[in-house]
């Protein structure tokens, strides 16, 4: 036994990838409770975010998931009943702090909204926007930004010849996509998507997917969805919110195979939701 | 049974189409009655020179000019005013503040007083509180403490307010709400977003404010009798400082203190139709204004 830990075998050490690799957390919820008001609409959820993985949140509608995800960008301030008890860490720092300036923390964490809401400016506009407004002029490091942006959202070919359009003028698909480029724009830390493919048609909702696997390289992302086959597709840890709890969190693979919670399995073998 | 839902159908029809028709017939018994006896009167020399002989020949440029002057003046006043109090409403007030509803309720009030009111108000606090106040602590002989182009724009920025102030709320009130979201979310401050979204986004409903302000500021005359418009001038004014001739008043001392009423009545009507058509183009630029930002901003 102490022999083996001590010196574990090669094959032990390949059929364990994961947890040769140190893990880092990269966002950390701890005893996070939601109000509106008077009502409750996250009881005391702790879940761990790690860096450069996708994390989704399943759920039935008004079960908190969306809640949960805009409070860790603070867009909950945003609605004036809105309040909060417990923490969250990103990088070990509690981002509702009085020293932690939401402005900053937002530039830190990207968002993607359901509805895609690019501005009615044109798509170089659309991208530059966050640089913009980060003070930066200089107009060959914000076109190449822009470009990068694109590339890496994969829209660029597709909108290369027309950075002067208006962005409504795209599909749905492109326009979702532009707003990741926009997001990503701005150098974020994590990346949150609030059911970013549910407006959108199957081809552009795959698009969206391998676009989340290869965005993981670089980013930590969160995703809220109601459909359980994107979740497993895109994610490596899923989470189950009901009525403002964490039923249950872990390895994506894990909870749709095995879930250790009956209220888990009725929901993914669809009893209800 | 038969007959009955037909005419319970028709009557509706029937009645709010003959009142709209009225309306019409109204408009129209106005202005070809105006377009009729106006235009005849029509010349360069009436547009182009003063009045003559106690105001029964000669022409109306001094009030054309102070009419322009004056418009002009309300607006630059009254729009930067307005727009910044409807941002503080619309963005930064709470709603449930006791302070916003006392603001909301000064602005529907103002929007409720008689004009003549409002020229007593410009005379007692632009012109004998401001003005001479002005005047004293600057050592000037009688410059502000006088009725003059100055106290009449504000007094008309001050009586077009609640106008400029309701548009301007509207019009940023139906910028949707996910640019305000995803600006804020890329990191923007809240000035930023209502700087570089929300107002262009607005920019349009903003001049349709300003539209209706000049509209309204072009046809007051009650607001200025007491503040600036002159019975007649044979000069053009020079300065904020100086009284003015005003189409809509020229109208009014013509038609209540004219010497001639014969003589005066083709001269009335020329005024008349110049008034209109001055309003008219003051409006119609400021729509191409409006139409040209439209789609710039909001093009595709």
């Amino acid at each position: 036994m102490v022999e083996e830990k001590a010196v574990p075998p090669p094959t032990v050490e390949a059929s364990r990838p994961q947890e040769a690799a140190p893990r880092t957390i990269r966002m950390e919820a701890r005893g996070l409770s939601v109000f509106y008001g008077k009502t409750e609409a996250i009881n005391k959820v702790s879940l761990e975010m790690e860096a450069n993985k996708v994390t989704a949140l399943i759920g039935p509608s008004g079960c908190g998931k969306s809640t949960f995800l805009r409070a860790l960008n603070r867009m909950n301030d945003l609605i004036p009943t809105c309040h909060i008890k417990g923490q969250i860490l990103l990088d070990g720092k509690d981002i509702y702090a009085q020293e932690m300036d939401v402005v900053d923390l937002r530039r830190m964490i990207g968002m993607i909204f359901q509805k895609s809401n690019p501005f009615p400016k044109s798509v170089f506009e659309n991208v530059a926007y966050g640089l913009r407004v980060n003070g930066m002029r200089e107009r060959g490091k914000i076109a190449e930004i822009v470009e990068r942006s694109l590339k890496r959202a994969a829209i660029w070919d597709e909108v290369k010849d027309h950075l002067d359009r208006n962005a409504l003028s795209f599909s749905g698909g492109q326009q979702q996509r532009l707003c990741i480029a926009r997001a990503l724009a701005i150098e974020p830390e994590v990346i949150l998507m609030d059911e970013p493919a549910s407006a959108l048609d199957p081809i552009s909702t795959a698009k969206i997917e391998e676009l989340i696997f290869e965005l993981k390289k670089k980013y930590t992302i969160m995703i809220v969805t109601h459909n359980m086959q994107q979740a497993a597709r895109v994610s490596d840890f899923t989470g189950f919110f009901l009525l403002g709890d964490l039923v249950e969190f872990g390895v994506t693979h894990d909870l749709f195979t095995k879930p250790r919670n009956k209220r888990t399995e009725d929901y993914i073998t669809g009893r209800f939701g | 049974m038969g007959m009955k839902p037909r005419l319970s159908s028709l009557l509706p029809i029937g009645i709010t189409g003959l009142m709209t028709a009225i309306i019409v017939l109204v408009v129209v018994i106005i202005l070809s009655n105006i377009f009729w006896f106006g235009h005849s009167h029509l010349s360069w020399e009436f547009l182009s020179t003063a009045p003559r002989e106690g105001m029964t020949a000669g022409g109306i440029f001094p009030a054309i000019f102070g009419t322009v002057a004056l418009v002009l003046l309300m607006t630059v006043a009254v729009v930067p005013i307005g727009v910044v109090t409807a941002i503080y409403l619309s963005e930064y007030a709470r709603e449930t503040s006791p302070l916003t509803r006392a603001v909301r309720m000064a602005v529907s009030n103002l929007a409720g007083v008689p004009s003549i009111v409002f020229g007593l108000f410009g005379l007692g606090f632009f012109i004998q509180f401001l003005g001479t106040g002005i005047d004293r602590a600057f050592r000037f002989e009688m410059t502000f403490g006088q009725p003059c182009l100055l106290w009449a724009a504000m007094t008309l920025a001050v009586l077009n307010m609640p106008v400029v102030i309701v548009s301007t709320e509207e019009a940023l009130k139906q910028v949707p709400e996910d640019y305000r979201h995803a600006s804020l979310a890329l990191g923007a401050s809240k000035w930023q977003t209502i700087w570089r979204v929300i107002l262009p986004q607005a920019l349009p409903g903003i001049l349709t404010g300003a539209i209706l302000a000049i509209s309204r500021g072009a046809g007051e005359v009650a607001p200025i009798m007491f503040t600036g418009a002159a019975y007649y001038l044979p000069y053009l004014p020079k300065a904020l400082s100086d009284q003015f001739m005003e189409l809509g008043y020229h109208v009014y001392v013509m038609a209540t203190q004219s010497p001639d009423v014969e003589a005066t009545q083709p001269i009335l009507y020329g005024t008349v139709f110049v008034l209109l058509a001055v309003t008219f183009l003051l409006n119609l630029s400021a729509i191409a204004l409006r139409s040209v930002l439209r789609r710039r901003f909001a093009g595709t």
